[in-house]
């Protein structure tokens, strides 16, 4: 693996209004690393996958995307934004498109990619997440699990230099989730950069290079999978898992 | 209703006006409502004051002052004239005042649209990429549009009745209530025969209208 650096964030500061959801965040995310980030509900994990695309703004701190500084706003940010791809917790795809036209919408409008092409890229896409069969149908039709598989083609779509998957598994059926989590595996081991924002210890221990845990708005933690379930070495990250491992 | 029947090409010369009006204050006042939903929604705080204080002062201010303003204000006060022959330089200013008046309720219904979106949906599309005025485009308006068809019809509705003002508030224009009116004052056919005519006229217009718009609400429905 490499160890280019390619999403930086440092000194990163946040707040919603009176809450310090970020504290001084330092994180580096190398090309090809799978980083999976844990914590308690309201650490603001969450918050932080959504900076890496400024679809949260910040208040202080850089955040470097393969050496260039986020643009504030504008075409730059538009640009930037098509680089790195996200996958919501509640999927997001467009209701009133067909799961083809969710896939070929950012290529033929953001890249300028020829409609033959994109249709015939984004048939691969959807073959590749299985789910080709249902190209026509529109996002109400299909289960949560085959949304969110859809949602992840899209993002695939655009070439994306790093994934963000913000909670992906939390909206769906427990029967699906494993559908979800194979893709996101899959996708792991053919060296995409992806950070992960997730409850699924099992996928964590399993296709993560590195665990990030978070607790109050600051990265208490960061260390192998193996190494953080076996030794967690803070208090609130032993707390933690002791809560989570024990049901 | 004989004397009425023969007068028919009257009433339906009247209401090819009213039909003329409508359709063209429509096609405009639905160009000018979504360019001031754009307003109204974009990120610029100058374009979402302006359009906010036209859509309230507007929509605030009786059709009749409205109509008063182009006919009386602009066209005879001010001598604005965009057509060398007087019926046609009064039914375009019929025309700009109902689509700007209309064009307040055309925004609020579609801004009510917009409000039935998930931001996620936003959210998506700008994670791809797409600019503001793409997002706009192609995931907004489609949907709020879509969500709004109903709504619209009673607004096509409305303006189709409000045509009728066009030719008492100080502009005159040809339109069917003005031929009724003629009709009346020239005593060519009794009074309760054509005012029946004319309501008929109007339902025969708007009834099919309104059913168009259900119909055509339920097809286009975006599924959640």
């Amino acid at each position: 693996m490499t160890s280019t650096p390619l999403v930086v964030l440092e000194n990163v500061n946040k707040h919603f209004g009176d809450l310090h959801v970020l504290r001084d965040i330092n994180m580096t995310v190398n090309s090809g690393e799978v980083v999976v980030v844990i914590g308690p509900s309201g650490s603001g994990k969450s918050t932080l996958c959504r900076t890496i695309n400024r679809l949260e703004p910040i208040d202080s701190g850089t955040i470097t995307l393969d050496g260039q500084p986020l643009p504030a706003e504008g075409r730059g940010l538009a640009r930037l934004r098509s680089d790195v791809g996200m996958v919501f917790q509640s999927f997001n795809l467009f209701a009133h498109k067909t799961v083809l036209q969710n896939v070929t919408l950012g290529p033929t409008k953001v890249l300028r990619t020829g409609r033959a092409e994109a249709d015939k890229r984004g048939m691969e896409l959807l073959d590749r997440v299985q789910i080709g069969e249902q190209a026509d149908k529109y996002p109400a039709q299909l289960s949560g699990g085959q949304q969110q598989r859809v949602a992840i083609a899209r993002a695939l779509a655009m070439n994306p230099k790093v994934l963000l998957f913000d909670e992906p598994t939390s909206a769906l059926d427990p029967e699906m989730v494993q559908e979800v989590l194979d893709v996101m595996t899959d996708l792991a081991s053919e060296g995409m950069t992806m950070v992960v924002v997730t409850h699924e210890m099992g996928f964590a221990r399993r296709a993560a290079n590195r665990v990030v845990f978070m607790a109050d708005g600051q990265i208490v933690e960061e260390n192998t999978p193996d190494e953080f379930f076996t030794k967690p070495r803070s208090e609130r990250a032993q707390d933690f898992l002791s809560k989570i491992l024990t049901h | 209703m004989e004397a009425f029947l023969s007068n028919i090409d009257r009433v339906v010369d009247g209401f090819s006006w009213t039909v003329r009006l409508t359709l063209l204050s429509a096609l405009f006042s639905f160009v000018l409502g979504i360019l001031l939903t754009a307003m109204r929604v974009s990120p610029v705080p100058l374009l979402r004051g302006l359009a906010t204080a036209y859509v309230e002062s507007i929509r605030n201010t009786p059709l009749t002052l409205v109509l008063l303003f182009c006919g009386l204000g602009l066209n005879s006060a001010l001598g604005v004239h965009l057509s060398g022959t007087v019926a046609l330089d009064v039914f375009w200013w019929a025309v700009i005042g109902l689509s700007a008046y209309t064009a307040c309720f055309v925004s609020e219904s579609l801004r009510a649209g917009i409000n039935t979106i998930p931001l996620g949906q936003v959210e998506a599309a700008r994670s791809l990429g797409l600019t503001f005025t793409q997002n706009l485009r192609l995931i907004v308006i489609p949907q709020a549009l879509r969500a709004v068809i109903g709504p619209l019809g009673s607004v096509l509705i409305a303006l189709t009745k409000n045509t009728t003002v066009a030719s008492v508030a100080g502009l005159g224009v040809q339109e069917a209530s003005r031929e009724m009116k003629l009709m009346f004052d020239q005593g060519v056919a009794p009074v309760l025969p054509t005012f029946l005519g004319f309501a008929i006229g109007f339902l025969i217009l708007t009834l099919p209208t309104g059913y168009f718009f259900g119909w055509l609400s339920k097809r286009v429905a975006v599924v959640r």
